[in-house]
């Protein structure tokens, strides 16, 4: 099957552009879908083989190698597969306004009460 | 609900979307504050099991493994990422229904009832994994009432599986109108909603997955 979007076959941008709606921006194409699901896929099998080499597991390095990972593929899925990088700026503020106060509530919280410690 | 009654904000958005993009808002706080908890009671089990470290049983003085399955656990996160993939081909085949499909991949995908099915079927598969590992859980001893590991788990990893399994019925109420009388442009918004639902839980998952499973 071929996983580009035909010449015949408009992709799902200029498709959307026809859609009657008036926050139509442009969509990524079918090629831009899967090659995404690649780099997800990528990513998770990198994540996983991280968690079975017990040296790197020790090191200080691997939680926040593997929070970088996934706040990777937390981005890419919100970018593209749920299209905020193509959308109207009002679904980006509606989407990160609160996953900022959630994040900042996490980070306070892991302070208070979990093992969060700065040292100065 | 068609185009022709789509009800427009003074932004000119669709109040529908604008609507699902709080509501996923409003999940965000919902989940850290489980994952929040999880994360501040994580090491704090005074009895196992526990998920990274082996445990004795206290019953039969048995070293036991940590209980997490992480291959298991790997399977079902790429299959709700691979649902995901197929959720954005369900809508783009929606949106492009009226263009002429010329070969056979075309029509492969363009075809909304294939995506819409694989996305079902990799949603209650992720559901089959979770009940496996609850089940396996609980044989090995460890229920939401065993310890502070068992509480925080199963309430963050069970409120997620329900949002998944919301997600599926949503999925098969699309199917049963694609099957009754198609879906088409028109209903692009509607699955859009849908697909804005249904990566949000991949989201919450992926995150779910480092943070549970993965970081020790």
């Amino acid at each position: 099957m071929d996983i580009h979007s035909p010449s015949h076959l408009p992709d799902s941008a200029e498709a959307h552009a026809h859609a009657p709606h008036a926050e139509g921006h442009a969509h990524p194409t079918w090629s831009t879908y899967w090659k995404v699901a690649l780099i997800l896929f990528i990513i998770t099998v990198a994540e996983v083989w991280a968690y079975y080499i017990p040296a790197f597991v020790a090191s200080r390095a691997f939680v926040p190698i593997l929070l970088i990972m996934s706040a990777a593929k937390f981005i890419i899925v919100v970018m593209f597969y749920m299209h905020l990088k193509y959308d109207h700026k009002v679904f980006r503020v509606l989407f990160t306004g609160p996953l900022l106060i959630a994040a900042l509530t996490l980070i306070a919280l892991l302070f208070l009460f979990g093992q969060l410690i700065i040292k100065l | 609900m068609t185009a022709a009654t789509h009800h427009y904000t003074t932004t000119g958005l669709d109040n529908r979307k604008i609507a699902i993009w709080a509501f996923i808002g409003s999940e965000c706080m919902l989940f850290v504050s489980l994952i929040s908890t999880y994360m501040i009671y994580k090491g704090r089990s005074v009895v196992g099991p526990f998920p990274h470290q082996p445990w004795t049983n206290p019953a039969t003085g048995e070293v036991l493994h940590p209980i997490l399955d992480i291959p298991v656990t790997s399977a079902s996160t790429f299959v709700l990422l691979m649902s995901s993939l197929f959720m954005v081909l369900a809508l783009a085949a929606v949106q492009n229904k009226n263009v002429p499909k010329h070969t056979r991949g075309d029509r492969i995908l363009g075809s909304s009832k294939l995506w819409l099915w694989a996305t079902a079927i990799a949603g209650a598969t992720f559901l089959g994994f979770q009940a496996y590992e609850f089940t396996s859980f609980v044989h090995e001893g460890l229920t939401i009432r065993t310890n502070l590991f068992g509480s925080t788990f199963f309430t963050l990893t069970g409120f997620h599986g329900a949002h998944v399994t919301a997600g599926v019925l949503w999925l098969v109420t699309l199917l049963a109108i694609d099957y009754r009388r198609g879906l088409g442009p028109a209903d692009s918004m509607n699955v859009d909603l849908a697909a804005l639902y249904w990566h949000f839980v991949d989201v919450i998952w992926i995150v779910i997955f480092t943070l549970v499973y993965l970081i020790q």
